[in-house]
């Protein structure tokens, strides 16, 4: 099929930004997303121009690394990360716009490449359980009961793709520092450092920038992983359990 | 971690709850206004006796109009802290959006999203139009400086004559649907934001408490004005 | 390990008059010497007694820099951390959780013996030697089962969501080529959580100032001075400043080099490059043509196709594999009825069929796609079938333990196996091979030292199912913290800054490549050599070689480095985000990674796990070992541009499990 791409492309941080147009032919329904992004680039660079950056690197939906707004839509159309959705998700003649995330937390360094350090920061500031290497008890001490595990498997299978930072509309990263608070928060281990965890990790995303959450759920909708709205729930009544008990 | 910190009590977190506290003391002042709204099917004399009521309530441990004052000043808390989280953070997520010149995103496709509802995108200027309107009704059944229909001493008659006009209808129908729609939004997201929502039931259960109360204030509110402009009443 | 006497076998460490001697010059001998000489059982306790250990004080004073944040390279430095050294890592994605270990789906080994069913730590090294094809070290591969055991325990106490039973304690699951459950898994997602976990880990020692993360940073030289690793030189790779970072060692926990086939399950910026240059620089690369070809993998598509997808081999556990059992039979697969049905695996190896080690799973859909009953396009596919699995245990169920893997499946071809089989293919997903290392993983240069897939480590020819994962962590976790320690107890070093001649000497190489680069502007772009590059070495290299096809690949690896260098098209400038560059420098190490690849595999004229000579085989097709010649790592020193390669052969020695032909019938 025959498709326009209209690319935001953009020299540097500093640059001025502007949406470019290209046209491809034959471009195959099974191709993936990034697949027709690396033909245009094959192209492009033949022609002498630079190809066009962006960010991907396990292609298999897992690693968080690639991330575009295809009309609009964090991620594109469907349910997805950007390198699993593949171009039968598009018709002929389809105009397609793709843009970086767009969140002054996350700048963008080049093109379609935005700089997410923001999130490595939140997790620094309390997303994790402190168990030193050779401290930890014998794994069945602790038995943990199923629907908790598995509750808490489910939030920490976000992968920090920034998707959620993308679709929502305040650019706010609840939804990821929530994941974490509620994979920890769930499970026995993560108890002892429950509140100073989100404290510390709610003080971070505000410090980066991020905006606030008004519960509208674009984030969740965007999400890759599904990770459920409630997770941002959970954040809050900690948070707010911490603070009435005097805690920050 | 170069980043500047404030504390957890200054954080978007605590300021939604300031904003989700402030607006159910609101909801519930709404839903005793409502009801006393729909007094008005008992006649003058019972309408105007429980207007005065209200100013008597509490006598004589607090002194006359005692406990309305103190419903006047909590209620200006709630809207003073209301509006204060609403802006400080309205301002903070536009900074967060805006990168560059023009919309944050070019394209023209997808302008609502994967799922947005209206409720959730009216709900700054629903709350703005609502604020404006507040004023309005004060101005025109409180203080009574508004009167359309002519003015008059008698609650029941400043009611009476300000519904007999068609346009006064219309307006406070289009406020209540503001309210309606900021409610739809505004309860539920007081729930997700005090922390009610921590499980798939517990969102389903959320979500039609946001519907009803978002419904029963609105058709509550809207009864007495359109049964007294079509004549139902009196 | 002088003082052994090796039940088996002596190797023969002269060169033979039919060895490639125009290829490569054979070296002297070398040997693990760090290992004790004390039963199996008790080398590492008396290793660890022995190291030398570093004042809590003395640490501060002490700078490790650690390349790459995958398990073994996030595991590691958050240990060292924790403990107190002055660390420094480095990886090439925006963030240290993105490494390609989070790609890891089935699961990790360990010899907990929860379900009681006859597993042992003695068992799990005897399954991975075994499953190694006895090609790897006996003193590694059971310390590597002895440890796995303190990994479960330390991921759990960090919080990783292991699968659990209904009674809250933790499930497991048996995996390809073994007998016994004693595979921990999260879902089809394992590899995502342990490395979230070694992550959240590496980030709380950020916060504590210990580690300091440097992200879009590619290593591209190692410094050796005064006869130690002493630093490293990377790039920015946003500003494309070239930096000098300076330590009293370097751990390089790097990866594996599967994308030298272009097309491989690995990330899209996985490579060879630090492990290459290390290797330049005096480490010597151990076994490269030990490659792991996965069985189930999604089929090519297109020749656009940019990776392959791996989906976990647990689907073997519930799947039936089967092609039609005519040649050209192409009615869709559920017109054909039972009895044109040929379940391969089921009838060749009836008592552990479609859970064969993978080599062997991968040669067989091989074989049957060469005669010409693959299914798909291409006729490069075999079908995975849940139908029967469906019908045994109902949708839900299936759903619950596949149910990411099927949406994965259906989201790349568009196509529903819950009602269609699955098709798959093998694609190249591990490589076995890797820096040679001795026991305390330090390479041939002093104070370098290479953990995780990086390694030629513990696998040796074939790795078992769940056991990647397991290296990783036993390596940065537990390992490492140790014998660096041993190390380090003997600085700090001297003082080194960048007007060190070895400095001065490293950047100057890597600023001359990259102008060298840059400045060739020719007319064919760095992934149209990539291609190629991959498709001679999965036509000659991949799963069946023969003395021919290497030859002929050695030629052709040889014209395409020179056609690299006189027509590639690099765009852009260095001080830039220049992805195209980043590739440039990748592929050109690939190239050179390829043709050492290829003259191992040729003088290994033996089939052992995943390197299978069409020359040696038994009669029944299967892998023929020849321990008298090839009981030996290969280990590889680099012999200058332009020069021949040269063989060092380190002896294996077995004393504790019988060396035997495997079989899986």
């Amino acid at each position: 099929m025959k498709i326009t791409v209209r690319v935001w492309r953009q020299a540097n941080p500093s640059a001025e930004g502007k949406m470019v147009a290209y046209d491809l032919d034959h471009v195959s329904e099974h191709m993936s997303f990034l697949e027709m992004l690396d033909v245009l680039n094959e192209r492009l660079t033949l022609e002498g121009e630079e190809p066009i950056a962006f960010d991907s690197d396990c292609r298999e939906g897992i690693c968080g690394m690639c991330g575009l707004v295809i009309n609009g839509l964090a991620h594109g159309p469907e349910r997805t990360t950007t390198c699993q959705l593949h171009m039968r998700s598009f018709k002929d003649g389809d105009v397609i716009d793709i843009e970086p995330w767009r969140s002054s937390s996350f700048p963008v360094v080049k093109d379609l490449v935005v700089d997410r350090g923001a999130f490595d920061r939140i997790i620094a500031a309390g997303g994790y359980i402190s168990a030193p290497t050779g401290s930890a008890p014998e794994a069945n001490n602790l038995p943990v009961p199923k629907a908790d595990a598995d509750h808490a498997f489910e939030a920490a299978t976000c992968i920090g793709c920034g998707a959620c930072v993308a679709a929502c509309p305040n650019g706010s990263a609840m939804l990821f520092t929530a994941a974490k608070i509620t994979h920890l928060g769930l499970l026995p281990q993560g108890q002892p450092e429950r509140t100073s965890r989100v404290i510390g990790m709610v003080e971070q995303h505000d410090a980066e920038g991020f905006g606030n959450c008004t519960n509208i759920g674009e984030c969740t909708a965007a999400c890759p992983k599904g990770i459920p709205l409630d997770t941002i729930s959970r954040l809050n009544r900690d948070l707010l359990g911490a603070l009435a008990k005097g805690k920050a | 971690m170069t980043k500047q910190r404030v504390g957890a009590r200054r954080s978007t977190v605590a300021l939604k709850a300031l904003m989700a506290v402030s607006g159910l003391l609101m909801v519930g002042y709404l839903l005793l206004h409502m009801y006393g709204n729909l007094k008005v099917f008992s006649g003058q004399v019972k309408f105007d006796e429980y207007s005065h009521h209200l100013r008597t309530l509490g006598e004589p441990i607090l002194p006359y109009e005692g406990a309305l004052w103190i419903i006047r000043v909590v209620l200006l808390a709630a809207i003073i802290a209301h509006v204060y989280s609403a802006v400080v953070l309205t301002i903070r997520d536009r900074k967060a959006t805006r990168v560059g010149s023009g919309p944050r995103y070019k394209s023209k496709q997808n302008k609502r999203g994967f799922q947005r509802t209206y409720a959730s995108f009216t709900l700054r200027w629903g709350g703005v139009i609502i604020f404006l309107f507040i004023i309005f009704h004060l101005l025109n059944l409180t203080t009574n400086d508004i009167a359309p229909g002519g003015a008059s001493p008698s609650p029941y008659v400043r009611v009476m004559n300000t519904f007999s006009e068609w346009y006064m209808v219309l307006a406070y129908t289009l406020a209540l649907l503001a309210v309606g729609f900021h409610l739809r939004h505004g309860v539920w997201a007081a729930g997700m934001t005090l922390g009610a929502n921590t499980s798939v039931k517990a969102r389903r259960n959320l979500n039609v408490l946001a519907y009803a109360v978002a419904g029963i204030i609105t058709l509550g509110f809207l009864v007495p004005p359109f049964a007294i402009f079509f004549g139902w009443v009196g | 390990m002088g003082g052994l006497n090796p039940m088996t076998v002596t190797v023969n460490t002269e060169a033979r008059t039919d060895d490639f001697t125009d290829l490569y010059d054979l070296g002297a001998p070398i040997a693990d010497t760090k290992a004790p000489d004390v039963d199996v059982t008790k080398r590492w306790d008396t290793r660890r007694f022995e190291a030398k250990l570093v004042n809590p004080a003395n640490r501060r004073k002490l700078k490790v820099i650690i390349v790459g944040t995958g398990l073994a390279g996030a595991s590691a430095a958050a240990t060292l951390g924790e403990a107190g050294y002055q660390v420094t890592s480095f990886c090439y994605q925006d963030s240290p959780r993105r490494a390609h270990s989070i790609a890891a789906q089935g699961g990790i080994n360990a010899a907990k013996n929860y379900r009681n069913d006859g597993d042992s730590i003695y068992r799990l090294f005897y399954d991975t030697v075994k499953g190694g094809d006895f090609r790897s070290r006996e003193s590694n591969v059971y310390r590597l089962a002895q440890v796995s055991v303190e990994i479960i325990d330390q991921c759990v106490a960090q919080g990783v969501p292991f699968a659990r039973e209904y009674g809250g304690l933790l499930d497991n699951r048996s995996f390809g080529g073994v007998q016994v459950s004693r595979t921990f898994y999260a879902r089809g997602q394992t590899g995502q959580q342990l490395l979230l976990g070694a992550y959240q880990a590496l980030e709380r020692q950020v916060a504590a100032g210990t580690v300091v993360n440097h992200t879009r940073h590619e290593m591209l030289e190692v410094i050796v001075a005064d006869g130690r690793a002493r630093g490293v030189i990377v790039r920015d790779m946003v500003t494309g400043e070239i930096e000098t970072h300076f330590a009293d060692a370097v751990v390089l926990a790097t990866g594996g080099y599967g994308n030298v086939f272009f097309l491989s399950t690995n990330a899209m910026g996985c490579n060879v490059t630090a492990n290459w240059r290390a290797h330049r620089k005096g480490a010597y690369f151990g076994n490269p043509c030990y490659t792991q070809i996965h069985p189930t993998c999604i089929p090519v598509s297109g020749d656009y196709q940019s990776k392959l997808t791996l989906m976990s081999e647990s689907l073997r556990n519930d799947g039936r594999i089967w092609v039609p059992k005519k040649a050209g039979d192409d009615r869709p697969a559920s017109q054909i009825p039972e009895e044109d049905r040929d379940y391969y695996l089921e009838r060749q190896y009836p008592s552990f069929g479609n859970l064969v080690p993978r080599d062997i799973a991968s040669r067989a859909a091989k074989y049957v796609c060469d005669e010409g009953r693959g299914v798909g396009p291409g006729g490069l596919g075999v079908y995975l079938d849940f139908a029967d699995a469906i019908t045994r245990l109902g949708r839900d169920t299936v759903e619950a333990k596949y149910g990411n893997l099927f949406d994965m499946y259906a989201q790349i071809t568009g196509e529903n196996p819950y009602e269609t089989p699955m098709r798959i293919y093998p694609a190249v997903h591990y490589t076995m091979g890797g820096l040679w290392v001795d026991y305390d993983l330090q390479s041939s240069i002093t104070g370098l030292f290479v953990t995780g897939e990086a390694n030629f480590s513990d696998h040796g020819a074939n790795r078992l199912g769940a056991s990647a994962l397991m290296q990783g962590l036993a390596d940065g976790y537990f390992v490492l913290p140790y014998t660096l320690a041993n190390y380090l107890a003997d600085g700090p070093f001297d003082a080194i800054d960048e007007t060190h001649p070895a400095a001065v000497e490293a950047k100057k190489q890597v600023t001359d490549r990259i102008e060298k680069l840059l400045s060739v502007n020719g007319t064919r772009t760095v992934d149209s050599f990539h291609r190629e590059l991959g498709n001679i070495m999965w036509e000659y290299c991949g799963m069946a070689r023969s003395e021919g096809g290497l030859l002929k690949a050695i030629e052709l690896i040889r014209e395409l480095r020179t056609e690299f260098w006189r027509n590639v098209k690099v765009t852009g400038v260095n001080e830039d985000l220049n992805q195209t560059l980043e590739r440039a420098g990748r592929v050109a190490d690939f190239i050179d990674l390829g043709e050492l690849m290829c003259i191992d595999a040729l003088h290994r004229r033996e089939s052992c796990g995943g390197h299978f000579r069409v020359e040696s085989q038994t009669e029944d097709g299967e892998a023929l070992r020849h321990d008298d010649e090839f009981a030996y790592v290969a280990a590889w020193e680099f012999g200058g541009d332009g020069g021949k390669p040269i063989l060092h052969k380190e002896a294996l020695i077995y004393q504790n499990v019988e060396m035997k032909q495997r079989s899986y019938k």
